[in-house]
């Protein structure tokens, strides 16, 4: 669809996660290289469930739609699991970097704390997995032609790059709220990031029905957002005084 | 020609492979996006450009393909839609091909509107007949000029081609292709009628559907630039970038005594030779059917070949007879100068010195009510040396049709020769000679040089309901018609070259004509060539039928396969083994100067698979067929033909929806507004931090 809905969609898709990564995660290396790690953990989980799903889909009757569609489910299903699995075992990775970082700074304290850790982790899963979703897809934008020959929506480059900026979001809270419910044993809190990436993983199986996957994704990214947020020290009063801050600032004071 | 390699835009090499499910070494196709947004077109053919000493021909695209909004033309009206009222131009035209004509393609030529060109085969072909050719073919290149017979230059006396249009020699700026396959056509009109139609009054809405064509060549201007260019590159480069290729084959040609090939032959010696040419062209690449120009006249050919080694006494004719094959006539007769320059510069085993007379069979499958012309040329007519061997010639002739169903007619002497090799002979010596055709002026073929000259063109027809091997033997009308031409030729030539026999015995085999009627027209992939051919060449026999257009890399099908029959109709079987086949000067009895042995792998044993292959001798050379203009390195030569075919990288084509600007920039703001806002926000988060995510009793920053 040519080189404006390319850049289009690249900027939808990560024009966030780049502010993201501008304004937090470039100017200091440490966070730098946890970012790239996380994104390499992503890449080895989605190394995994996809090559158990190549065999299984390689091993069946490729004819079979039913089966064929069965297999998919799986082959998402598994992957969550292991994208899941991966997040915990980089948390433990994580765990053992700060007791070195600790050992190694001269005033006994981590240079990074473990939230800040669990919010680039994030990010970092969030970015690959965005990666994976659009770039192909961003190849085939640059083309001249738009989906739709075979009777598909055309909005098919648009809703996926709502859906992978979406991603990416909520990637980057569950990492928080996940490393929070390892750091506190809260084990219902790594139950329900689990439970939330499933129902949008399983959302896309409502695609074309676009209204279907790309609805419930945003409002769970609004809640896990808002979560997050209560959980990193903030709170709706330091909100409201700020917003009511800036507000008396821009209003005339008298004899000031 | 395709050039294999170089570097194709990363991006899409990149994003296609990652969705591939394809680890084995199987071609990757497309991947599961590409395949939402395209359908290719597999069964097309482009047109490609082809230049000669002055002018380039044909179809040129941009580099990465030209796209346009599909529009169907079934009729005249509709054009206006893409040459004015169209609110969408570029537009992409499908063109019925009843429409494909000269003024129509030239209205599109001048209009900036029209970005490519499909045009649908049209089944039956016109009624009213199509020739992209010229109306006077190989002008210039013949016998006639300025010093020899100027009245009958540049068909100032008779026109062959009245219908010849002349596209193929036009310039266009747009790609055009042929649609082969009726179930694609269908696909694209089903698609233009879903999106491209005017809904309500209004004009039709986007999504639109599209079409691209990819047909960039690489050669621009005329044969002298672009062989400049390519010694440039080959002098200077170490990965020299060839920009075109001369058109060259092979000729085929076989004696009916043996010659020693690599000496002379004696002065005293005298040969009749027969000659036919053996491809044709049409105004698309690589399709050339050629039924009546070329494969009617080459089997014609073969058969009286056949009928003349089983005369008894052949091998005691006082004159030989040599049979040729020429390839490449189509384009200035590239095969004919060159043996005529090769025989002039002594390279060839025949001089013009030893030609006695020269029988030519041009287009002869069209015969109307059993009538066979004889053409000769008025300006050598008029020598006095000349004038009694034509007359001699025309005789034998006339005589041979007696018990025949052939009426041999001389056409007025006044009339000069039609587009023949002969010709070019003439050029060269005043030899005595005459050409047969089923015309008496005009050609009768509606078709010349197109992609209708087909097997219906000659009015091939099989009943319903047979098998491919009842098939290939059936002997239709157009056969037996040919045989009996080729009966006519081969007692002719039995009485030119000396023989005094009773000639009623020789008779051409009506089965012979239908096989290989069969072979180059429906089908090469039967039992009779699959049992003629050498054993490693497998990919030379295919489904489809064959086109003999004699391209850039030889050797071609065509002349192979006309290699295969000749030495199977005219040579015999020797008792050798494989080894000493192959090997001819360690076989006890072989005569290498004077033969030719080829291994060919034999027909199926019944109930068996396997097949019984043997060693055939005969006199079946090839000599090269390129034109002399490369050979002297005169590129801008107006003597010798200087056809080249341009080089090119990728040629497909495809069919898609395009979305509108209007959404494609809603897409661009969008996007850029978002990221104007996450930077933003983001920022100002950053910067009140501190404020915003400080609450007592839980950890800070």
């Amino acid at each position: 669809m040519t080189l404006a809905v390319f850049w289009g969609c690249t900027c939808i898709a990560f024009g966030p996660a780049l502010g993201l990564c501008l304004v937090t995660v470039l100017r200091h290396p440490l966070r730098v290289i946890i970012l790239v790690a996380g994104a390499f953990f992503w890449l080895v989980s989605l190394l995994l469930s996809s090559l158990v799903w190549f065999i299984a889909v390689k091993a069946s009757d490729p004819g079979n739609k039913p089966l064929q569609k069965g297999l998919l489910i799986f082959g998402v299903l598994f992957s969550v699991l292991l994208q899941e699995a991966f997040r915990f075992l980089y948390y433990k990775l994580l765990r053992k970097a700060i007791e070195g970082l600790v050992a190694l700074s001269e005033d006994g304290c981590s240079p990074i704390s473990i939230q800040q850790m669990a919010y680039v982790a994030g990010l970092g899963f969030g970015l690959m997995s965005g990666a994976f979703s659009m770039i192909n897809l961003l190849a085939d934008a640059l083309g001249p032609g738009t989906v739709g020959i075979h009777g598909d929506s055309q909005l098919y480059f648009l809703t996926s790059a709502f859906m992978t900026m979406v991603v990416i979001f909520l990637h980057t809270f569950w990492g928080i709220l996940f490393f929070h419910g390892c750091e506190t044993q809260r084990w219902w809190e790594m139950a329900a990031v689990v439970l939330t990436h499933l129902i949008v993983s399983g959302s896309t199986f409502w695609n074309p029905l676009y209204v279907g996957s790309l609805i419930p994704s945003y409002l769970l990214m609004f809640a896990m957002a808002a979560w997050a947020y209560v959980l990193s020290g903030g709170c709706t009063r330091n909100l409201l005084q700020r917003l009511q801050g800036q507000q008396s600032e821009t209003s005339p004071q008298p004899g000031s | 020609r395709k050039v294999s390699g170089g570097a194709a835009g990363l991006g899409p090499v990149v994003g296609g492979s990652l969705n591939c499910v394809s680890f084995s070494s199987g071609v990757c196709w497309a991947n599961s996006v590409e395949r939402k947004i395209y359908i290719p077109l597999n069964r097309t053919a482009p047109c490609v450009r082809l230049l000669n000493a002055t002018h380039q021909v044909g179809c040129q695209s941009s580099m990465n393909g030209d796209t346009g909004v599909i529009h169907v033309v079934e009729k005249d009206q509709d054009l206006n839609w893409v040459l004015a009222d169209g609110p969408h131009p570029p537009y992409m035209v499908l063109l019925e091909g009843e429409l494909f004509t000269r003024e129509l393609m030239l209205r599109l030529k001048g209009t900036s509107r029209v970005s490519g060109l499909a045009v649908a085969i049209s089944k039956p072909s016109p009624p009213r007949g199509f020739s992209p050719g010229l109306q006077c073919p190989n002008d210039g290149f013949g016998v006639y000029d300025s010093d020899y017979g100027p009245q009958y230059a540049h068909c100032n006396w008779t026109v062959w081609n009245p219908l010849g249009n002349g596209l193929s020699y036009e310039d266009f700026h747009f790609p055009i292709f042929l649609l082969e396959d009726a179930n694609e056509t269908q696909v694209i009109k089903q698609c233009y009628q879903d999106h491209n139609l005017p809904r309500n009054g209004s004009g039709p809405e986007y999504p639109l559907c599209a079409m691209q064509l990819f047909a960039h060549m690489h050669a621009v201007t005329n044969t002298v630039t672009c062989m400049r260019r390519n010694s440039i590159q080959s002098t200077f480069s170490l990965s020299p970038e060839v920009v075109c290729d001369p058109l060259s084959d092979s000729n085929v040609w076989s004696t009916l005594k043996p010659i020693n090939a690599s000496r002379k032959m004696d002065p005293a010696d005298e040969v009749v030779i027969v000659a036919t040419r053996i491809d044709s062209h049409s105004f698309f690449w690589n399709v050339a059917p050629g039924a009546e120009s070329a494969v009617s006249s080459f089997v014609a050919h073969l058969a009286a070949a056949e009928a003349l080694h089983k005369v008894p006494d052949a091998l005691t004719l006082p004159r030989n007879i040599m049979f040729t094959f020429f390839q490449g006539e189509t384009f200035d007769y590239i095969g004919s100068s060159r043996m005529v320059y090769d025989m002039e510069r002594n390279k060839f085993p025949v001089r013009l010195e030893n030609i006695h007379s020269f029988l030519e069979l041009s287009q002869v499958a069209l015969r109307n009510s059993s009538a066979l012309w004889v053409h000769t040329d008025p300006v050598s007519g008029r020598n006095e040396s000349v004038r009694p061997q034509v007359r001699a010639l025309v005789e034998t002739l006339l005589n041979s049709s007696l018990g025949v169903n052939v009426t041999l007619q001389e056409v007025s002497q006044s009339q000069p020769l039609p587009p023949s090799s002969f010709q070019r002979f003439l050029r060269a010596r005043p030899i005595p000679g005459a050409v047969l055709a089923d015309h008496r002026a005009a050609f009768q073929n509606r078709y010349y040089q197109s992609v209708y000259d087909t097997a219906e063109n000659i009015l091939m027809r099989y009943p319903e309901g047979l098998s491919p091997e009842e098939t290939l033997d059936y002997v239709t009308d157009t056969a037996q018609s040919l045989a009996e031409v080729a009966t006519v030729v081969a007692r002719a030539l039995y009485q030119l070259a000396g023989g005094t026999g009773n000639t009623s015995a020789i008779q051409a085999d009506p089965r012979t004509v239908s096989r290989m009627l069969y072979g180059f027209l429906i089908k090469t992939n039967n039992s009779w060539f699959q049992s003629i051919i050498k054993q490693d060449l497998k990919g030379l026999l295919g489904d489809e039928p064959p086109q003999h257009y004699i391209a850039v890399s030889y050797p071609v099908n065509t002349t192979q396969l006309v290699q295969f029959v000749l030495a199977n109709l005219t040579g015999t079987v020797v008792n050798f083994t494989k080894e000493e086949c192959l090997n001819p000067e360690r076989a006890p009895g072989a005569d290498k100067e004077m033969y030719d042995y080829t291994w060919v792998q034999g027909s199926r044993e019944p109930n068996s698979t396997s097949r019984v292959p043997f060693c055939v001798q005969s006199t079946v050379h090839l000599t090269k067929a390129l034109s002399p203009a490369f050979e002297l390195k005169e590129w801008g030569s107006t003597e010798y033909s200087t056809w080249t075919e341009s080089r090119w990288k990728d040629i497909r084509a495809r069919i898609f929806l395009v979305a509108s600007k209007e959404l494609e920039i809603i897409t661009l703001v969008v996007g850029i507004a978002i990221l104007v806002l996450s930077l933003l926000a983001t920022y100002f988060i950053n910067a009140k931090a501190h404020v915003l995510f400080s609450s007592p009793g839980d950890v800070a920053y």
